[in-house]
């Protein structure tokens, strides 16, 4: 559906040193410099899935999807959305795709959302009685029904989003292409979206494409996840896969029947903390099941729990670096977000 | 084919119904901006007093005339698809346009057109006041006169359009392309008799001035809705021959800015 190859974008932009002097040089002569915001980015998403694109802010992410969608021509490299070249931005390519971009509308600011319905609806040349039937199932799946014949400007933030996908995916593109669609929403909001486009990806057989700095729209909907680093694709797999990786630790916390010393803890893993009766050890991911075992026969403990540090802190963690390798360090997660695994 | 002209249309009928819904919903920003365009009421008053000795054949009562038809057609042909495009480029309200599968174009053509609908009656609320203050001026235009005049300011605001998109291409490689027609407004307002009658211009101007677009963007309506002898073909055909070029070149800049275009903001 989606496939792109060696896909790379250079920005020229001009600087100027600060001071007058500096000033006064620029307005004669510009020096420019060339940034590369995507590199050589090659990957193929078949229909129907859900991709989530990650990456910290600047990495390319929207660069790359508005090559995908069309909106900017690629410096080099080559990209075929839905069979199309984007950028020659085809009616029949249009009609198949389109693109959200959260906090950015397309809705008229001060007419209720149906009037902007409409003229979606004529401009995709949808007949007038099937566009309102698919804005009476859409707008009953995000929950807006009532909201749709009151002046945008006085709609919630998230009330706004759900008519802004409500709008986007009136002519019911098979390619959806959102960037942060979940920006700044609170979590109901957050949640009635996500999963709001599984049942249109599974109703629809929709191809997504999504980038999010919520880990939870990554986690609820995507299987797959591309990692991009200062323009380049660092990873291409499962979101599970990449954070095995990056943490080849998990956490065993327990109390002890009676106590005992660092030294005899040690044997069992690196020992994170310990006070009297109160243990957390680091443990190989590998040999967790070995370690438990033998943590049950030769401690007795009161009280165990394996946690896995949360996926929000080994991201960041992966994104600022850029490394997919195992980061090496282990991660000291916050006690409350963890998802404890109880023995 | 039928079909495909009825889906157009209506793709220019809904558009249009939105854009009017969204003038009306600020119509007393639209009555500002038509008090704002007063400028041919001042003129009317300087030169009625100046054209008492009628110089250049010209008597106040005809001053008047034409200056009432002047505030009309620059009310009706006043043209902002600069300003709003040069917003849509820096803001990147346009790539929602861009991938829409309709030209953005129309989208600003509907909204010149929308809101010129509901300033007409505020227009003509004005020109009655001209009337007021000097009743013996007082005219209503013949049928034929006030057809063509309107198929005239038709051609105008089209031509006028046209050209303030070619230089509205401009905002895909600078942040301040709209200072491009501040230059332009400058010899609209000069050359096009929008500050004096083209009778008033030295010969010379004048006829320099005709080799331009701008006499028959104010000059040309107006003389036509005064009843009055009017270059109409040449109009036309100067208007159409600058139209071109200036389609030409938004065309070029459109191909080569979308290129250009980074889709900032968005």
């Amino acid at each position: 559906m989606i496939v792109a190859q060696d896909l790379s974008k250079t920005f020229r932009t001009a600087s100027r040193k600060p001071g007058a002097a500096a000033f006064l040089r620029y307005l004669f002569h510009r020096e420019y410099k060339e940034i590369q915001a995507v590199k050589n980015l090659s990957f193929s998403i078949p229909k129907g899935s859900i991709c989530g694109f990650l990456g910290a802010n600047g990495a390319g992410k929207t660069t790359t999807l508005k090559m995908l969608s069309g909106l900017i021509q690629p410096s080099s490299g080559t990209v075929r959305t839905g069979g199309f070249d984007p950028f020659e931005r085809r009616k029949d390519f249009l009609r198949r795709i389109t693109l959200v971009i959260g906090q950015k509308q397309q809705l008229i600011w001060d007419l209720p959302a149906l009037d902007s319905l409409r003229v979606n609806a004529a401009v995709y040349e949808i007949d007038a009685a099937e566009a309102q039937r698919r804005i009476a199932e859409l707008s009953e799946l995000l929950g807006v029904s009532q909201k749709l014949d009151q002046p945008m400007r006085k709609l919630s933030l998230g009330e706004r989003m759900k008519c802004e996908l409500l709008a986007a995916l009136l002519h019911r593109p098979e390619i959806l292409f959102l960037d942060e669609p979940t920006l700044g929403l609170d979590i109901n909001a957050q949640q009635s979206i996500r999963s709001f486009l599984r049942e249109y990806n599974a109703r629809y057989g929709a191809t997504i494409l999504l980038t999010s700095h919520y880990m939870a729209d990554i986690t609820a909907l995507c299987e797959r996840v591309l990692v991009m680093h200062e323009g380049s694709l660092v990873y291409d797999g499962s979101l599970q896969a990449i954070v095995d990786r990056a943490t080849p630790v998990r956490e065993v916390e327990f109390e002890l029947s009676q106590p005992t010393t660092t030294d005899v803890l040690q044997r069992f893993g690196e020992v994170a903390e310990h006070s009297e009766l109160k243990v957390r050890l680091l443990v190989p991911r590998s040999e967790l099941t070995h370690t438990l075992a033998h943590i049950f026969e030769q401690l007795q403990p009161t009280d165990l729990s394996v946690k896995e540090p949360p996926i929000e802190a080994v991201m960041g963690q992966l994104l600022r670096d850029g490394k997919v390798e195992p980061i090496g360090t282990p991660i000291q997660p916050a006690a409350d977000k963890h998802e404890a695994v109880r023995v | 084919m039928f079909e495909a002209i009825r889906l157009w249309a209506l793709k220019i009928r809904v558009q249009l119904a939105a854009q009017i819904a969204l003038v009306a919903t600020y119509r007393a920003e639209v009555v500002l901006w038509a008090l704002s365009g007063t400028l041919p009421i001042i003129m009317m008053g300087l030169w009625t007093k100046a054209a008492t000795d009628a110089p250049a054949g010209i008597t106040p009562v005809q001053m008047v005339r034409y200056f009432a038809a002047v505030l009309l057609v620059r009310q009706m042909t006043f043209v902002w698809v600069i300003w709003e495009f040069e917003q849509d480029v820096m803001q990147g309200h346009l790539s929602h346009f861009l991938l829409r599968p309709f030209s953005p174009i129309w989208h600003y053509i509907a909204g010149h057109i929308g809101e010129r609908l509901v300033r007409l009656p505020v227009v003509l609320a004005l020109i009655g006041l001209c009337f007021a203050l000097y009743p013996s001026a007082a005219f209503v235009p013949s049928l034929s006169d006030l057809l063509l005049g309107f198929a005239v300011i038709a051609f105008v605001l089209l031509t006028r359009f046209v050209m303030q998109l070619a230089s509205a291409m401009m905002c895909f490689y600078t942040d301040r392309a709209s200072n491009i027609e501040t230059l332009q407004f400058t010899a609209y307002m000069f050359l096009s008799g929008a500050i004096a009658p083209l009778e008033m211009f030295p010969p010379q101007v004048r006829a320099f001035a005709e080799l331009t677009p701008y006499p028959y963007f104010v000059y040309l309506p107006a003389r036509i809705l005064m009843g009055e002898p009017a270059p109409v073909a040449q109009g036309f055909t100067v208007m159409t021959l600058w139209g071109l070029v200036f389609l030409g070149l938004q065309q070029i800049g459109w191909r080569r800015g979308l290129r250009h275009y980074s889709s900032y903001g968005a």
